[in-house]
């Protein structure tokens, strides 16, 4: 139910609406819910709505961590 | 698909895995919770249990929208699909479970009823403008990443001026279930469920935010760990908990900081804020009444509110008496607990609304093989 999946926005549309895109798959959404997205940003589509945008700084942090954490950890 | 495929890469699961099993403290347990369902579900997809130590042990929540609605709402949906001239809209995943007499949508929509399975709210009030000589009533269900979506359906209705939209609203709270899970005799008087910290829910907080996870981590003394749905989310937040707990401490932390913030999606919570309220008590399947846990439509927008619309009496109906959804659904048990799992419920013909839905813990032991474990 809660389940959404990461979507790029790839054209603004009015009415508080846009078109997002997902492996060639191209659909229209909702923007009602967030603020001051941009073409290229990537929101988590739910249901036909926009729930909020993705920070790609914070995606890349993350996934540094899954890496670091065996390096830093790995017996010498 | 970006932010997906980097999340499930096989090689980083391999040493998270290594790094849980040799942080995780071979002498204690660690009983971690997931909330949601879609943390459930990505735990038997990609087989995480197998990937942690046996001191390291998942036990599934109640953050399953599906699971937790209780029969009696079931039939009131059902109650309103009947009515002449309405048209049900309804998210696919309720329409399979059963309510009183194994009756469910499907059931009634194979008896004439019109039901329209819709992937969106918005749907529904497409249906409402292109049918203006029928009622068309949404069947509202969820936590709070679907609220947000009817109540901007709910504002659009109005901006449209459409009379024959409303909605049956069924919108349930994630920190009121936390608080009556914490407060369950199972765990403060009883010992039976050991629960040593939580993963928090993904997109519930992206719209939430961590802010509310706080006062648990804090009066429980219960660390939470919000997490992404992907497989590297869940073993890196089981990560987080397990040093967490070794260090004695009970905070929240957030795995999922690509998407979630301390405050959350402001303007979300403010639209839900405009249209909705508390009420008093909700009843959840397997929770009971849980005070102060689901939403209302505010009385601003009555018009749009199908429990005002038409006759919707609520009347609690039990379980099933061999149906063990309500224990499971408190992580009280397991699926393998039931004496109907597998054999007379499936999630071709579901008993229980836990082998319904993809995020009920029924339906992912059984899609993904662990029954076999018996």
């Amino acid at each position: 139910m809660c389940l959404a999946i990461p979507v790029r926005v790839t054209e603004i549309l009015e009415n508080d609406a846009a078109i997002v895109e997902l492996d060639g798959v191209r659909k229209e959404i909702s923007l009602a819910l967030v603020e001051g997205v941009a073409v290229g940003d990537y929101v988590i589509l739910h249901v036909g709505y926009a729930l909020n945008r993705l920070d790609p700084e914070e995606a890349e942090k993350t996934l540094k961590l899954f890496a670091e954490m065996g390096a830093e950890l790995a017996p010498a | 698909m970006k932010y997906v495929d980097e999340f499930r890469d096989g090689t980083l699961a391999r040493k998270l895995a290594a790094d849980i099993s040799r942080e995780a403290d071979a002498s204690r347990s660690y009983n971690l919770m997931e909330f949601c369902g879609g943390h459930t579900h990505a735990i038997f997809r990609y087989g995480i249990q197998d990937l942690l130590p046996p001191n390291v042990r998942m036990i599934h929540g109640p953050g399953c929208p599906v699971c937790v609605l209780p029969i009696g709402r079931v039939d009131s949906a059902i109650r309103l699909a009947r009515t002449p001239g309405v048209i049900l809209c309804s998210y696919g995943d309720m329409l399979r479970v059963p309510g009183s007499g194994r009756v469910s949508l499907l059931k009634a929509k194979a008896g004439g009823g019109d039901i329209r399975m819709v992937y969106s709210v918005a749907d529904a009030v497409k249906i409402a403008q292109d049918n203006p000589a029928k009622q068309v009533a949404f069947f509202a269900i969820g936590f709070e990443t679907t609220t947000p979506p009817t109540a901007v359906a709910i504002l659009q209705a109005e901006k449209l001026g459409l009379a024959n939209f409303s909605v049956f609203c069924n919108h349930v709270l994630t920190p009121s279930a936390i608080a009556a899970i914490l407060e369950s005799p199972e765990v403060r008087k009883l010992g039976i469920l050991p629960l040593d910290g939580f993963i928090g829910p993904a997109h519930v907080s992206t719209v939430i935010g961590s802010r509310p996870y706080e006062y648990f981590a804090y009066e429980y003394q219960r660390p939470v760990v919000i997490a992404g749905f992907e497989p590297l989310d869940v073993m890196q937040a089981i990560l987080m908990l397990v040093r967490q707990l070794n260090q004695g401490r009970a905070i929240v932390e957030n795995e999922f900081s690509r998407a979630v913030t301390r405050d959350g999606n402001l303007k979300a919570q403010k639209i839900v804020a405009e249209v909705f309220e508390l009420r008093r008590a909700f009843e959840w399947r397997g929770l009971g009444l849980v005070p102060y846990s689901g939403l209302k439509i505010k009385e601003k927008y009555a018009a749009f509110d199908a429990e005002r619309r038409f006759d919707l009496p609520y009347h609690a109906v039990d379980d099933n008496k061999a149906c063990e959804c309500g224990a499971i659904i408190r992580g009280v048990k397991r699926p393998l607990d039931c004496k109907l799992f597998g054999v007379v419920c499936t999630p071709e013909n579901p008993i229980g609304s836990c082998m319904v839905s993809s995020e009920g813990a029924c339906a992912a032991y059984y899609t993904y093989g662990r029954y076999k474990e018996a």
